[in-house]
């Protein structure tokens, strides 16, 4: 696959890094027991501390350090039993203290590795940086009133993962990977429910280009950027821009850049030179955050089967294809569902079905697999009728189609629909027979086997006129014993 | 019924017990003497009609029989101390107006144990000064006046404190030190006052300096009042990660009066050039006055003691200057109007911060800034770690250091305004012991030649409160400081 970009001077490589904001899961905030529910009413989710009251101190959720340590566990990171929160120093209407509380030198979570699943099956490991947790800001609303900004504080002082990667990544598609399977590995693990849309996880995108195997290239950070999608096109995008200024006989300058999701470009926000000083030193309202090595290897025990693990065994156990398998895992419930499908069944079957139609099903009626109308025992189920020759492939359809809209037991339809297969032999012969009779032309071109195309078009008969009930193996064989 | 007032609260809580007179006519008693006092500016709040529900309270617990450790008495409140409802100021007129809607676990503590808030006193704003003269409600005057008539400062920055207690407004008062905020202001008005270890005091609630330095502390009339008001303010405190979960002993059993085998240290460093001869006679008095109690004296080298203030004036101005970000007109306190938010920040702390927290928060600012981080804020970090050290190998020596508290008497109003580095330089004997969080406490033991009092240090280990006191009674009881100023305030009010 040529992740190569052309431009009038020839190849780019682009290379991109991402630092990825995540909402830890936690009932309260990493310093203070405000909650942390989505979709609150504005600033019924505050404490002293998040308002940054004269005198209030931070107190560290464990809990959230857990999240932090599990998430590290997970992608295979070194977890630092000694880590310090600093204070990163800017003012701003949403910011209450002044200051975010952040890691600066020593983070929770050092190195560690993600291995993205690309197009056919294809794999690529993606370092990670480090992982440090911080408070998140509040909201400005500036469309509250006519000149004024209003700020909503739910959200001042909760608990982010920031997860940054190492610049590994060559293409927006696998950009794109990354951030899929990072969040598939955090809702795997439950410390980030991964809902870009409600803002829990937000990208910054550092792009920059170089000829292939050239020094890196200055590179431009966009921030903020929160879909897959947008964070693939800003990347396209930028690298383009990138390009163009460089061919152009112009020279990239390192700046903070926003994604205009509307006009899909790039626009610049500011420069190095506006860059805010932070001035980050240690918080001592907090001390280092020391870990107990017995802790950690408590949470490391506790961690449930990982997504690459999963796959691995689905493709070992139940022979699954490199691509099934990495569907079926893509989302905890997706493998959760296919197992209990899958559980003392055909696998290829159970897979088809959950890929193909109910994956289709959900997408037609836009439900989640926690959501679907098909419960995985009723799959099962269908799935079972098949195989005792209750019903055929072709009449399964159908019930599953009852299923989607009705949600019922799939042998309960059967009944009610009388689509019970037919496998009564003399039933069977009576409509084959009845047919050969009608068609001597077919017969004829059939030419007792010279033209075995045309007993397809027997069968297909056949089937029409017992409403699809026939058993479909009876019929061939019948149908290859008259035709001679 | 001045006299009541004249009472330590040692003595107060006797003639409590006693039911030889109520809280309520103990604090009606302070509350008149607070207002006669008012010449002094002290307060900032008086709150005059809490007092007197909270002495009724303390009386009706007395007569039901839940006597706390300090039923009954009043006090004055640093107002650095958040107090629910009461108006908070940090003496800056950035927090106009605000009463916070919590209280401090240190007051908490205290009115847990049955005392009475008599109101909030003056401090540097926001606990930033020598001499409580930068508090946006004007200096407040100290009690003690010099032999001829001239005025003094009461130092700082809890001067409110130490006036109200040295002119018997208040039993007794809360102060804070992060750089001798409690220890010089005590020297300077003839009182003890006591800077506990780091994190023997929550500091939940307090107004926020430099949090790795702010400690809570109480002024008092005597050694054996700071005793009992440290068993009620200290103890641990889950809201603040800072403080330390050890248990707070019964400080008064330390008063024995026997230091014998004791061994005292004297620091060669603190015996500084340009030192007034007065504070270098008191201090080998007070040298004398531990032999004669048959402690030894060790001398000692505490070498990294000069560069103390100058690593005391990074670190604590940089804190400050992040503590003090949150006060920018958006949620409570002072809000001045501009244009966009940029002018709305610029003109509330430009008007509502004086020009002593303003030079510190540059200060902070350019410490911490790119660039010079390195050369001033983690050099400083670095040399705050050798003062630690200093004190941490003396302490193998030794059991307890003695060094004056500060370089000079009170100073005249204005005296230092116009020259921070002289301002700064009255820290010099107070600031190494914050900057290694061990604790101190000053206490009166002699009259200068101008007739004002002066005070001695005595510095311990960590978290050995009960030896800095029970050397501190010792000096206290050898001095037998029973000077006080003449009361000038009330011809006029």
């Amino acid at each position: 696959m040529s992740k190569l970009i052309s431009g009038t001077t020839g190849e780019w490589e682009v290379v991109i890094g991402l630092e990825v904001h995540a909402q830890v899961t936690s009932n309260s905030k990493l310093f203070s027991g405000a909650a942390t529910e989505f979709g609150a009413e504005p600033n019924t989710q505050v404490s002293l501390v998040d308002a940054a009251m004269p005198g209030m101190l931070p107190v560290i959720n464990a809990y959230c350090v857990e999240q932090a340590v599990r998430t590290g566990l997970a992608l295979d990171a070194q977890i630092n039993l000694y880590s310090i929160f600093d204070r990163k120093n800017y003012f701003y209407a949403d910011l209450p203290q002044g200051y975010q509380i952040s890691q600066y030198k020593q983070p929770v979570v050092g190195e560690g590795i993600i291995t993205l699943d690309l197009k056919d099956g294809e794999t690529k490991e993606v370092g990670i940086e480090r992982l440090h947790l911080e408070q998140d800001a509040g909201k400005s609303m500036h469309d509250q009133h006519p000149t004024m900004t209003y700020v909503d504080l739910n959200r001042s002082g909760v608990a982010l993962m920031e997860i940054v990667s190492k610049p590994d990544m060559r293409s927006s598609e696998e950009a794109g990977a990354y951030l899929k399977k990072l969040r598939t590995i955090l809702r795997y693990i439950g410390t980030c429910d991964g809902n870009m849309e409600q803002g829990s996880m937000r990208a910054d995108v550092n792009v920059s280009v170089r000829k292939p195997g050239g020094p890196l290239g200055t590179r431009c950070e966009i921030k903020n950027v929160n879909s897959v999608r947008f964070v693939q096109q800003a990347i396209e995008y930028e690298a383009r821009r990138q390009i163009d200024v460089i061919e152009d006989g112009g020279k990239i300058v390192q700046e903070t850049r926003l994604y205009d999701v509307a006009a899909g470009v790039t626009r610049s926000m500011r420069s190095k030179e506006e860059a805010h000083d932070y001035r980050y030193f240690p918080d001592p309202d907090l001390l280092p955050l020391e870990l107990d090595p017995a802790w950690v290897d408590k949470i490391k025990a506790g961690l449930p089967e990982l997504p690459d693990e999963k796959k691995n065994r689905l493709m070992r156990d139940f022979g699954l294809s490199v691509y099934d398998a990495g569907v079926m895992v893509s989302e905890p419930e997706i493998g959760v569902y296919f197992e209990e499908v899958a559980k003392g069944r055909d696998p290829k079957q159970a897979s088809n079905w959950v890929t193909g139609s109910l994956f289709a099903a959900l997408n037609a009626k836009g439900v989640s697999i926690t959501e679907s109308p098909v419960t995985a025992a009723n799959l099962g189920k269908l799935i079972d009728l098949i195989a005792d020759n209750t019903i055929s492939g072709r009449i399964a359809k159908d019930v599953f189609e009852i299923m989607v809209e009705t949600g019922g037991d799939p042998a309960k339809i059967v009944e009610e629909k009388g689509l019970k297969q037919i496998t009564d032999t003399g039933f069977i012969e009576g409509i084959v027979d009845k047919i050969i009779a009608e068609n001597p032309g077919q017969v004829a071109q059939y030419d007792g086997g010279a033209n075995p195309k045309v007993i397809g078009w027997f069968v297909g008969q056949v089937m029409k006129q017992s409403q699809g009930k026939a058993n479909p193996a009876q019929v061939n064989e019948l149908l290859k014993k008259k035709l001679g | 019924m001045s006299e009541l007032t004249d009472l330590t609260i040692a003595g107060a809580l006797s003639g409590l017990d006693k039911g030889e007179f109520t809280s309520r006519e103990l604090t009606q008693a302070y509350i008149a003497e607070v207002e006669n006092g008012r010449a002094l500016n002290a307060f900032t709040t008086e709150t005059p009609d809490k007092a007197l529900e909270m002495a009724d309270a303390a009386d009706a617990a007395r007569r039901s029989g839940d006597v706390g450790p300090l039923n009954g008495i009043p006090l004055a409140i640093k107002d650095l101390f958040c107090t629910k409802g009461v108006l908070t100021t940090a003496s800056s007129h950035i927090l106009h107006g605000f009463k916070p809607p919590y209280e401090s676990s240190v007051t908490s503590n205290l009115w847990r144990d049955g005392a009475v808030m008599l109101g909030k006193v003056s401090l540097d704003e926001f606990a930033m000064g020598s001499s409580n003269e930068t508090s946006f409600y004007g200096p407040v005057q100290n009690p003690w006046r010099t032999t001829d008539g001239k005025a003094r400062v009461p130092g700082g920055s809890s001067g409110g404190s130490a006036a109200a207690v040295a002119a018997h407004l208040a039993a007794a008062a809360t102060g804070t030190d992060t750089g001798g905020s409690i220890r010089q202001p005590a020297s300077f008005c003839g009182l003890a006052g006591i800077k506990p270890t780091y994190g023997r005091c929550s500091r939940w609630g307090i107004i926020a300096f430099a949090s790795s330095l702010d400690q809570a502390g109480p002024i008092t009339r005597n050694v054996e009042d700071a005793a009992i008001m440290l068993r009620s303010m200290a103890g641990y405190d889950p809201k603040d990660s800072t403080s330390i979960n050890t248990p707070v002993p019964d400080y008064r059993k330390a008063l024995t009066g026997d230091i014998r085998g004791l061994k005292i240290g004297i620091p060669q460093e603190y015996r500084m050039e340009g030192t007034p001869p007065d504070v270098l006679a008191l201090w080998d008095r007070g040298i004398q006055w531990m032999k004669d109690a048959g402690a030894q004296i060790v001398d000692i080298s505490l070498p990294h003691t000069k560069y103390a203030l100058a690593t005391y004036y990074i670190v604590a101005p940089a804190e400050a200057s992040s503590n003090l970000a949150r006060y920018d007109g958006v949620r409570y306190g002072l809000r001045e109007q501009g244009g966009n938010l940029i002018e709305m920040y610029e003109n509330t702390r430009g008007a509502g911060f004086g020009e002593e927290v303003q030079r510190r928060i540059l200060i902070g600012t350019y410490v911490l800034s790119a660039g010079y981080y390195d050369a001033y804020y983690l050099k400083a970090q670095k040399v705050r770690t050798l003062i630690a050290q200093d004190f941490e190998q003396a302490f193998g020596r030794v059991d307890a250091i003695l060094t004056p508290t500060a370089p000079c008497s009170a100073f005249s109003p204005g005296e230092k305004s116009d020259d921070p580095i002289s301002m700064y330089l009255n820290d010099v004997f107070t600031v190494p012991a914050s900057l290694a969080g061990i604790p101190g406490m000053s206490v009166p033991a002699g009259i200068c030649s101008a007739g004002l009092p002066l005070g001695l240090q005595i510095l311990g280990r960590p978290f050995e409160e009960e030896t800095v006191l029970k050397v501190g009674h010792v000096i206290e009881q050898a001095a037998a400081f029973g000077a006080r100023p003449r009361i000038w305030w009330k011809e006029a009010a």
